[in-house]
């Protein structure tokens, strides 16, 4: 039972790592991989998210409406924004940079200024159970599960439905697609408005454990990057196999050596893959590929 | 470090400054020219919430003293600077509120990087700072007045009370700079001390907001409680962690309530069962801190909460008018001194009666046991009045003697030749 007990508990904080790293890139990567923005402002789509879940869970809407409420509005900020900034400034990766930050500086304080510096929570919802002398939050268990549904409706959206193939037709040959009669504009506000919603789900499924504060974003945004500077451009073929060994590294290291050494050993696993794989996972797979 | 080069060195860059500004100080002070008080506080970023109402309450302190006739007849003039919980922010402000502002005295700082950060500059351009903040201990600057409580007063009395009331198990979980890693030295040796064990050991780096392993870890380990020493808003989400992961284990700090009032902005009941010491929080329930409290809520009414620090600055405030007034209206900080060595500059304030202790400059404190109940109540279930700062003073600190300008800790401490 022992046993049984400590290989549970590898699984459980294995998932937990995967899917806090899987849930804070998937949107970064969505931006980078089919647009070539780098959007620092990723962290406020997720503070976005989790306010609203939070202030919709008070108005007394049920947890999962919420959550899927704050996705919606910061996917409608995040249209917002690229018809107003990050259109102007395609193929202007550095200007992108720029302007994101500002974007997020902006926002940070604005929350602030606007909601305080800090807001009571909802709670963790599920309670625990145990499994052996360990008791377990269930929460975290559905994060796993929001993970993985998450990367199965992103392949779903992109290789099944027609959004997902001229969305796929415009990131490879923009002029050609546009020819042949699609609005790339058009699925450009859409992909960025995509990235910026999965950014705002994740802030609302992480805002029950959470303290809520402007600068919760900041949080997410090592992981989210890592993440992705390791994936590649793609996100299934980088994203997730990069969450998988990046997850077992800091989950191993941190249940070893505590926080302080998961953090480091996160870090040096980067160093090291980008040493080895200047792309990424997915610019090495690709390249195996062709 | 080699005193006298670095004078030689320094007067000779800013002699202009000095004949123009630091020396006729005290000769000009005319009646009605303001005293100017330097306050760098965090208003925005990861510190905002436990620091913004340290603002508040020197604004309510310099308020009262003025509508009351200022300091010795002199109004006083507030030179406010967000820092954005920015170390670098500090020591931009600091150079600009001593050298351009020329303030008489600056009010600064809420984590103890920040500090260290700060404290090379106020002892370069030699001007005077109280840091109104409970830290881990151990400066021993003569241009530093220290108003927080430091670790001899809530280590050594919370860490024994827990053990005999919870077992001899005790697992620490500390943020991982200078604060965590310096407080957990501290539990660790009065952890020996009373005989107990350590069930294990945890730094955190700043801004890690994911506690699941950390959990397991504690729960591997089975102490008897744990010694939460976590800083920020990002590291507070462990509460919510622990609890939702049901670790059901009572928590001992010396930070939390007591500066970012968790129990006021967590869901009950996760931090049920968690023991703080403080100098002071807005439930302790006497008729000074009622006071207090209506004054505050009067000029402040939306202020979240009311926590030690508020209480420490505003107390700060108030003694440097008693220090400048028994100094004959003078603001120079070696006259302030040596009335701060008659050993007697006391304020009866919201927290009680303290008195600041020449040897060290810190502050001696009444210091309350807060218990976080069920529904995110607070009882006290025992209070130590009149807790000295001693332990500098027992380490060989002597400020009326010299001035080392360090900081100290229990596993380097001064040495016999300071």
């Amino acid at each position: 039972m022992e046993f049984l007990t400590s290989i549970f508990a590898a699984f459980y904080q294995f998932g937990d790592a995967f899917a806090f790293l899987v849930l804070s890139a998937c949107g970064l990567a969505i931006i980078f991989g089919m647009m070539g923005v780098i959007n620092l402002a990723h962290g406020e789509f997720i503070m976005c998210g989790a306010y609203v879940t939070v202030m919709a869970t008070r108005a007394g809407i049920p947890l999962p409406l919420s959550i899927l409420l704050g996705s919606l509005v910061a996917g409608i900020i995040g249209i917002a924004l690229e018809r107003l900034v990050i259109r102007h400034l395609y193929g202007r990766p550095l200007d992108t940079i720029v302007a994101t930050w500002g974007v997020s500086l902006i926002a940070t304080q604005g929350t602030l200024i606007v909601l305080g510096s800090t807001m009571q929570g909802v709670g963790t919802p599920l309670g625990s159970f145990v499994v052996g002398n360990l008791s377990f939050s269930t929460y975290r268990i559905v994060l796993i599960f929001a993970a993985l549904a998450v990367l199965g409706g992103l392949y779903l959206l992109f290789n099944k439905t027609r959004f997902g193939i001229l969305a796929r037709a415009t990131i490879q040959v923009p002029h050609m697609a546009e020819g042949l009669g699609v609005n790339t504009r058009h699925v450009y506000a859409l992909t960025f408005g995509l990235g910026a919603a999965l950014a705002g789900l994740t802030g609302g499924l992480y805002a029950p454990t959470m303290t809520m504060v402007p600068t919760m974003g900041a949080t997410f945004i090592v992981e989210a990057f890592v993440t992705v500077v390791v994936g590649g451009a793609d996100v299934f073929l980088g994203t997730a196999p990069a969450a998988v060994v990046l997850a077992v590294v800091k989950a191993g290291m941190t249940s070893w050596q505590g926080q302080l050494f998961g953090q480091i050993a996160l870090l040096i696993a980067v160093v090291i893959v980008i040493r080895l794989l200047p792309r990424g996972i997915s610019g090495f797979i690709l390249k195996e590929r062709a | 470090m080699n005193g006298r080069m670095k004078n030689v060195a320094f007067a000779a860059a800013g002699s202009l400054a000095l004949i123009s500004g630091h020396l006729p100080t005290a000769a000009l002070a005319q009646e009605g020219e303001p005293i100017k008080v330097g306050v760098l506080e965090d208003q925005s970023g990861d510190f905002a919430a436990a620091t913004m109402v340290k603002v508040h309450a020197i604004e309510l302190a310099a308020e009262e003293i003025n509508e009351a006739g200022g300091i010795a007849g002199r109004p006083i003039e507030l030179v406010i600077y967000d820092t954005q919980s920015d170390n670098t922010r500090y020591q931009e402000f600091m150079r600009r509120v001593l050298q351009r502002d020329q303030v008489d005295v600056v009010f600064a700082g809420f984590s103890s990087a920040s500090r260290e950060a700060y404290r090379p500059i106020v002892n370069q351009f030699d001007g005077f700072a109280f840091y109104n903040n409970q830290y881990e201990g151990g400066v021993c600057d003569a241009n530093m007045v220290v108003t927080g409580a430091v670790p001899e007063q809530q280590f050594s009395t919370l860490i024994p009370w827990m053990m005999e009331e919870f077992g001899p198990n005790v697992y620490t979980i500390a943020a991982d700079y200078n604060f965590g890693q310096i407080s957990a030295e501290w539990v660790r040796n009065i952890v020996a001390e009373n005989g107990g064990t350590m069930a294990g050991e945890e730094f955190i780096p700043l801004g890690v907001s994911q506690f699941s392993q950390t959990i397991q870890n504690i729960q591997a380990a089975q102490p008897d409680f744990v010694v939460t020493l976590l800083v920020g808003t990002a590291q507070a989400s462990y509460y919510e962690q622990a609890a939702s992961a049901n670790l059901g284990l009572p928590m001992a700090s010396s930070v939390n309530v007591g500066q970012g009032y968790e129990h006021k902005r967590f869901t009950p009941p996760s931090l049920a069962n968690m023991f703080v010491t403080t100098n002071y929080i807005e439930e302790v329930d006497t008729p000074a801190s009622a006071d207090f409290l209506e004054r505050f809520r009067a000029k402040f009414p939306d202020e979240p909460y009311i926590n030690q620090e508020a209480a420490n600055s505003y107390i700060a405030l108030n003694l440097y008018k008693q220090m400048v007034e028994r100094a004959e209206g003078s603001t120079d900080r070696e006259e302030l001194r040596s009335v701060i060595a008659e050993g007697d500059v006391c304020f009866d304030g919201p927290s009680g009666n303290v008195c600041i202790d020449p040897k060290s400059q810190h502050m001696s404190h009444t210091i309350y046991l807060a218990k976080v109940e069920e529904d995110h109540s607070i009882s006290f279930p025992t209070v130590w009045e009149d807790i000295k700062p001693y332990w500098l003073g027992d380490a060989g600190c002597d400020l009326t003697v010299s001035d080392p300008s360090e900081q100290y800790t229990p596993s380097s401490p001064p040495t016999a030749a300071n």
